[in-house]
């Protein structure tokens, strides 16, 4: 991950941990979504999801791939064979 | 009699996945494929498995007894601050520990972090600290399953036989299956268990004839209408919460799942979905739990119902011991099975019943992990796995099984706090303290082994201290709480109605953030190990 990627991201997560303290509805229980969730719930449902997507953009552009290249080939080989058998047993 | 028929079913099936798993394995005899199922599962099995590894009895039961009481609330606490601390951990920490132990062979945590930072002795009062945390982790399961099983069956089993059931089963593909058959028992837990949750809410739903009418009723009404707010707790607990998550990379079968995965890549899903999973399991539950403060017919939910009321109205004049045996009858943890016996049909009742169980009984990788982590860091680091073989490492590692399941049984069915007091007060807070260990251990090349000494001896310290302040002053009735400590008219440490107040943050804020600056201060002074310092 770049300098610029790393701040951004950090940024970004930062900003997540901070849009999670939403004190600002704190004592309200309207409005209602669908009628029937008030926003301590439907806020913090909007929440777990717009983290999800952050998440996939976190996999995407800054998977750590140079980790994978550390492992030693005999040991990374058997775990690949292992891994279509367990997926077969399951 | 139906569901719990459906139950014993169920429990027949996972009892029979682990044996399957114990005749699918490839490498009889060899510690790897007991202890991490040859570092082989796919990325199906890592995800659905670490899910269901992480969610607990209190995922279902405790998150609906803490909703029933205190609201909304409760989805925001522990739900939405996982969905964003957990993924972010499994990104960071848990990829680079699966490449470090794919690389040097690790199977637990402490054998990471004695090849990091050089050290021996200092690496079995981790493990000690660990070992003891995890103990209280697994009662909860017992106790869960005990609860379960009696709410389930309509009080036909007693609690203590419902506990020695499940200890039992869980035990037993535990023994026989290592990590395989824990893994595919989680698999197959967890989805059923995420098809609970939807399940649940439709039937609930219109037994109750829609929520909407049951929402305007709470709202209306000045006893419950909080419940539909967060006004039952304060904002500096609600951010104290963020710090529970933490525990995640720190809890040693959490640690150890991650080096179960065939290839990193498998952390993939795992990072994306696990907020969608949280959402998908605890939102039902939380919500429904709220929504059982509007079941007038069933007795039991109305008998914890006026218990609340008793406590808040007249708790003042009540004595410690008065006070607590209404908190017993609050207990609300059994309250999402009192609404599946109210409002679902009989067969269905069995199915989402054997849903609860599946997540009751989350123990089972807590149990394979204490056994791991005794047999790696203590039997095989003090020589005895090279006198006696890796088969009686095995064999020890599968007597350990017995003798933990047995042990927290024996305590569970003592144990007087519900499950979710239990489970925050000791294991999370202590867990989330001693998360500083393995996140200085992989990014902070100047990390020693003093500094994760001074951690580790802080986190069992406070720990105790939390224990032996909260014995020492009874809680107080529902309202400000008792100030022990008090400077330049700060109040800096109170007894509150439901555990301990540290200026106005729970516990776990000071315990982490003290058990951080211990590891720098320590570290920053204490000579730098030589090797292991490539490792970050």
């Amino acid at each position: 991950m770049n300098r610029t990627k790393s701040w951004l991201f950090a940024i970004l997560l930062a900003a997540l941990y901070v849009l999670h303290q939403d004190f600002w509805f704190w004592s309200t229980a309207r409005p209602l979504a669908f009628g029937f969730l008030p926003p301590g719930l439907w806020y913090h449902a909007g929440f777990a999801l717009v983290t999800s997507l952050v998440m996939w953009l976190l996999v995407y552009a800054a998977w750590p791939s140079h980790l994978e290249e550390t492992v030693r080939p005999d040991r990374a080989e058997s775990g690949r064979a292992e891994s279509g058998q367990e997926h077969a047993g399951s | 009699m139906i569901s719990t028929a459906v139950v014993f079913l169920y429990l027949g099936v996972v009892l029979y996945i682990g044996i399957f798993a114990f005749r699918k394995s490839r490498g009889a005899g060899k510690a790897e494929d007991y202890f991490l199922a040859g570092r082989s599962l796919g990325p199906f099995v890592f995800l659905l498995s670490m899910f269901g590894t992480h969610m607990t009895a209190f995922a279902i039961l405790g998150s609906s007894g803490h909703a029933f009481h205190n609201g909304i609330v409760t989805f925001g606490l522990m739900a939405s601050s996982s969905a964003l601390v957990v993924p972010v951990l499994f990104f960071f920490a848990g990829t680079k520990l699966w490449a470090l132990g794919k690389k040097h062979g690790f199977m637990t945590p402490v054998q990471f972090f004695r090849q990091r930072w050089e050290c021996g002795h200092i690496g079995t009062v981790i493990f000690a600290v660990q070992a003891a945390l995890l103990v209280p982790y697994i009662i909860i399961g017992v106790m869960g399953g005990g609860a379960a099983l009696s709410a389930i069956s309509g009080g036909l089993i007693p609690y203590w036989f419902g506990g020695a059931l499940v200890a039992v089963v869980v035990m037993s593909y535990v023994f026989f299956g290592g990590m395989r058959g824990t893994a595919w028992v989680n698999t197959f837990q967890t989805l059923l268990f995420l098809c609970f949750g939807a399940a649940a809410i439709i039937v609930i739903g219109s037994g109750m004839g829609g929520f909407r009418s049951s929402v305007e009723a709470l709202l209306a009404s000045p006893a419950t209408a909080a419940l539909l707010t967060r006004e039952r707790v304060p904002p500096l607990f609600f951010l104290s919460y963020t710090f529970i998550p933490l525990s995640a990379i720190a809890f040693p079968h959490i640690s150890i799942f991650c080096l179960t995965a065939a290839k990193m890549s498998h952390f993939k899903k795992t990072v994306i979905l696990y907020p969608i999973c949280i959402l998908a399991i605890w939102m039902p539950c939380v919500f429904l739990g709220v929504m059982s403060n509007r079941v007038t017919d069933v007795p039991r939910i109305q008998e914890k119902i006026q218990a609340r009321r008793t406590l808040a109205s007249e708790g003042s004049r009540l004595s410690p011991g008065q006070r607590d045996e209404l908190k017993e009858k609050m207990a609300a943890d059994d309250v999402m099975l009192l609404l599946l016996g109210r409002y679902a049909p009989v067969w269905l009742a069995g199915l989402l019943g054997a849903g609860v169980m599946a997540a009751v009984m989350a123990s089972d990788s807590q149990i394979l992990a204490l056994s791991t982590i005794f047999t790696e860091d203590v039997f095989a680091y003090y020589g005895a796995k090279d006198r006696f073989g890796e088969a009686a490492q095995i064999h020890t590692g599968r007597a350990f099984v017995i003798a933990v399941t047995v042990f927290a049984y024996a305590v569970a069915l003592e144990a007087p706090q519900t499950i979710f007091d239990l489970a925050i007060q000791f294991a999370f807070s202590g867990y989330s303290s001693l998360a500083v260990l393995p996140l200085a251990a992989l990014f902070w090349k100047g990390s020693t082994k003093w500094g994760a000494l001074a951690s580790t001896l802080w986190t069992a310290a406070a720990v105790l201290g939390v224990a032996a302040f909260q014995t020492s002053i009874p809680a107080p009735p529902p309202g400000p709480g008792i100030v022990a400590w008090s400077a330049a008219g700060v109040d800096i440490l109170t007894r509150t109605p439901s555990g301990t107040a540290v200026l106005g943050f729970m516990p776990v804020v000071p315990m982490t953030l003290i058990s951080a600056l211990l590891m720098f201060l320590v570290s920053t002074v204490t000579k730098k190990p030589l090797n292991g310092r490539e490792m970050v």
